[in-house]
């Protein structure tokens, strides 16, 4: 039987140097005690034994979650945590991926470990008061804390990073932690009587714990389970859940049947008018547009796309509907699909700006999945209703030429179904103008393979060349 | 007014901004105050400094910066035709306040909301004057929350973004109709279109911080929003419908759900009734479930009954229990997606189930190890030395499973 000592409780560098040391011989672990505290005829061979270390006969290598999951373990409470831990370390050696395997008995019960700890730790960040002396130079905060572990080393380095211009101390009955605005030093445990006993702020404190309580919510459970008892004796607000809880059936029943109390005052005030006179047909139509409902999707979609462009535009350029870009960005043709269009007018030699460019339904139509929208194409009814603002908007442009931009563009315009391999050559639109027709671009990203890509973005240059032709400039 | 004190003030705008269920302080970029003159840090996980006896937690400093609004929100306990009493703080009183309480470890920071006084642009210059007092004079590194007025000055709200960790606007009512009804002043196009701006502003600067790391951040923590459930009509179906096209239109961080609560000076058009704390809940399991567990709508609408989720029993196990045919499913051999649909099994648990199978076949005993409560779960799975046979088929599974039906007690 090996009996090995540890400096203090939380002394992992002394585990870790012994463990290894124990390993390097082959020292089963059934075979090993741990002590806290150094036996008196062992000081002097420790020393001399450091100062000899001879190097591990065998290379030692743990997975490095092994040796952070160790320095937590080694805070808890637990008498046998060292032995569990160089159990593990043991059997680390001939399984390396152990500690993937939760159901182990030995992982199950690091990982206890470990989940108290960390715990502990988050409830010590968060239940800290700190309490203000004032000293001559400046003011220090000083707080105790009395956490279920011996976590205080683990924890104060939050503290720090958090209050680096402050100076503090958190006293508990293990450890406490001062920082001094330079470094974190640590010293041996004290007592509450140590620590201030008050702070004006805490009435300030009450006052919004009071205030943010709601009466007609009582969960007492829920409360209890994320701020267990143990840590009400030195939180400055807990002397106020008992009378709270109290009368918290009172003040809402007192809510829920009081009447409402006449209004005193009326309310009247005056809101900026937002409607100016329209400067144009175009800008009234769209405002109008901008609260249609019509459809059963409206009320879905962020807003209205509506058309853009110069209104003595001689071609005009329809598309299929706003896609989630366009959506909230309130933009025809700014999405991916936008990107495709854009390189096409440039290489057809068209420029954005001359163009009116519009859809033919103007509300996003989606499916929600997740964190994404899936398009879902307008239906006939959709396309129906919407052509009463295309309508409007072709009888202001007046275009010479239009070109529409796959089947729901040609459906549209057209007014019936028509192939778009038949539109390419030529249609009339409802109101009698002239159109083109043309593949969307989005069907250039719906391709599979580049050649079929490169095929399809062609064919809408040509198109867009063609429409050029045919729409001399205004 | 003049001589309110600072407890008084602080009392009726806390108690004015407690009906807003957003407490979230995570998720915001890394920081701390080393190196800097004033305070503060986050680390990506939020801390809750307390719980009140209603079982929320306190973790910002959630107050108005004042009470007084001209718009007439039927819900609102702020509303203009509301007779609470009005008080307000100015930004450097708030800033004062968020250090004083920050410096003893009450809180994580502020979440700064207001009623509308003036006009839009002059609330939100009121809040994003806050914010900056904390962020450029007292060099604050803690957690900021704004709640962004819709239709004030864009430049406004890009200053808020700037500045804040979060911004949020509320939609309060799932439906145009009931906002129409109950909010008249406000506008759903418009909240829409002030989420639209902030979804692009943060995806700008995600963007160009992959080409410039100084690029000034933006609401790193996102945006979230909240909708009151029970003051008017809506069913849950309709609830969780406006909840997925917002997760999905503006990329929100989350949507918080609020049971609406009696409040004290109540409208006469609303419920005077006991906040629907149960279907809140339920409502957030659904959303859990199609944001984390891979559900969708569809699937939660199997189990509704007239737009609304059962009560009884989480909406997880009313579908499983319309659902048996997919079940048992064999824990040493299912997919991950399967598993988690299981009723009782959670992402963590699902996780340490998927590599723990890699070391041996799991009995029944080892899922039990991994999760809460093996009897829930029982029915629905097989493992090595487990099978539920009849079990998952029994007409009263529902009653097993169920929690039993209790008075609900009035003492305390």
């Amino acid at each position: 039987m090996q009996i090995t000592h540890l400096d203090h409780e939380t002394d992992f560098d002394g585990w870790r140097d012994q463990a290894r040391d124990l390993l390097s011989k082959g020292v089963r672990p059934e075979d090993t005690v741990w002590r806290v505290g150094k036996a008196e005829t062992d000081l002097f061979d420790r020393l001399t034994g450091k100062v000899d270390a001879i190097p591990p006969v065998k290379q030692i290598t743990v997975p490095r979650s092994f040796l952070s999951n160790a320095q937590m373990a080694i805070c808890h409470r637990d008498p046998a945590r060292f032995d569990l831990l160089y159990r593990l370390l043991w059997r680390l050696q001939a399984t390396p991926g152990l500690l993937a395997n939760a159901v182990d008995n030995d992982v199950y019960r690091l990982n206890a470990l470990t989940k108290a700890i960390r715990r502990d730790r988050h409830k010590m960040h968060a239940f800290v008061r700190f309490r203000e002396v004032i000293g001559e130079d400046e003011e220090t905060f000083i707080a105790w804390f009395e956490p279920e572990h011996r976590i205080t080393e683990l924890a104060a380095p939050f503290f720090m990073r958090r209050f680096a211009n402050m100076r503090w101390s958190i006293l508990t009955p293990d450890r406490c932690a001062h920082w001094d605005k330079k470094s974190l030093t640590f010293t041996d445990g004290a007592t509450a009587s140590q620590a201030p006993q008050e702070d004006e702020l805490e009435d300030l404190w009450r006052g919004y714990y009071r205030s943010i309580f709601n009466p007609a919510r009582l969960k007492i459970k829920a409360m209890t389970s994320e701020m267990p008892k143990k840590y009400w004796k030195n939180l400055p607000e807990a002397d106020l859940i008992e009378p709270l809880i109290a009368s918290a059936r009172a003040l809402e029943t007192q809510m829920v049947e009081a009447a409402p109390t006449p209004v005193k005052r009326a309310a009247s005030y005056e809101f900026a008018d937002l409607d100016t006179a329209p400067a144009d047909a175009i800008k009234a139509l769209r405002r109008e547009a901008a609260s249609c409902a019509r459809c059963d999707h409206a009320c879905h979609a962020t807003q209205t796309v509506f058309g853009e462009g110069p209104t003595n535009a001689s071609l005009m350029i329809v598309g299929e509907q706003p896609g989630d870009l366009e959506d909230i960005a309130g933009r025809p043709f700014v999405g991916p699909a936008g990107e495709i269009f854009d390189a096409a007018l440039a290489d057809a030699g068209l420029m954005r700006d001359e163009i009116y460019l519009t859809n033919a339904v103007k509300h996003f139509r989606f499916t929600p999945k997740g964190k994404t929208r899936l398009h879902q194409p307008p239906r006939v009814a959709h396309i129906d209703h919407c052509r009463w603002w295309l309508k409007a908007e072709r009888a202001l442009v007046q275009p010479r030429l239009t070109l529409a931009m796959g089947a729901t563009a040609i459906r549209a315009l057209h007014g019936k179904p028509l192939k778009v391999a038949e539109a390419r050559r030529g249609f009339e639109c409802f109101d009698g103008g002239d159109a083109l027709a043309s593949l969307h671009p989005a069907a250039v990203l719906r391709q599979t393979t580049q050649a079929n890509r490169d095929a399809c973005y062609r064919s809408l240059v040509e198109d867009l060349s063609r429409a050029k032709q045919h729409a001399p400039a205004a | 007014m003049a001589s309110i004190t600072r407890l008084q003030k602080l009392e009726i705008l806390a108690d004015a901004a407690k009906y807003d269920a957003s407490c979230s302080s995570s998720g915001s970029t890394k920081r701390d105050s080393r190196g800097g003159k004033g305070m503060g840090s986050s680390e990506g996980m939020g801390i809750c400094h307390a719980y009140t006896p209603d079982g929320r937690c306190i973790s910002l400093l959630k107050v108005l910066m004042t009470n007084v609004c001209m718009f007439d929100c039927r819900f609102c306990v702020n509303r203009s035709s509301s007779n609470v009493q009005r008080a307000r703080f100015t930004p450097d009183e708030l800033a004062t306040l968020t250090t004083d309480f920050y410096k003893r470890n009450y809180i994580e920071g502020l979440f700064l909301s207001s009623g509308i006084i003036r006009s839009p642009d002059y609330t939100m210059e009121q809040l994003v004057e806050t914010a900056r007092i904390l962020r450029h004079k007292l060099d604050f590194r803690g957690y900021i929350h704004l709640k962004t007025i819709p239709d004030a000055d864009p430049e406004l709200i890009a200053e808020a973004g700037r500045l804040a960790d979060r911004v949020s606007i509320n939609v309060e009512l799932p439906t145009r109709e009931g906002l129409a009804k109950f909010a008249p002043e406000k506008d759903d196009k418009r909240i829409k279109s002030a989420m639209a701006v902030t979804r692009s502003q943060i995806a700008q600067w995600k963007d160009e911080r992959k080409k410039f790391k100084s690029t000034p951040r933006f609401a790193p923590a996102g945006q979230s929003t909240q909708m009151i459930v029970g003051a008017d009509g809506s069913k849950d179906a309709q609830i969780l419908r406006s909840s997925a096209d917002l997760y999905g239109s503006y990329k929100l961080k989350r949507v918080y759900y609020s049971a609406f609560s009696p409040i004290p000076d109540a409208s006469k058009d609303l419920p005077p009734t006991r906040p629907p704390l149960m279907r809140e809940h339920r409502i957030y399991q659904a959303d859990w479930l199609w944001r984390f567990y891979g559900f969708d709508l569809e699937d939660l609408s199997h189990s509704m009954k007239g737009g609304m989720l059962p009560l009884d029993i989480d909406p997880k196990l009313a579908w499983a229990l319309n659902q048996r045919a997919q079940f048992p499913v064999d824990v040493n051999k299912a997919p991950k997606e399967m598993l988690l649909r299981v009723p009782g099994l959670g992402t963590t648990s699902v996780g340490k189930i998927v590599s723990a199978r890699r070391h041996g076949r799991l009995r029944l005993e080892h899922v039990g190890r991994l999760c809460r409560n093996i009897k829930k779960i029982r029915p629905f799975i097989e493992a090595a030395d487990w099978r539920p046979t009849a079990l998952t088929d029994r007409s009263d599974l529902r009653d097993m499973l169920a929690p039993p039906a209790k008075q609900l007690s009035l003492a305390l």
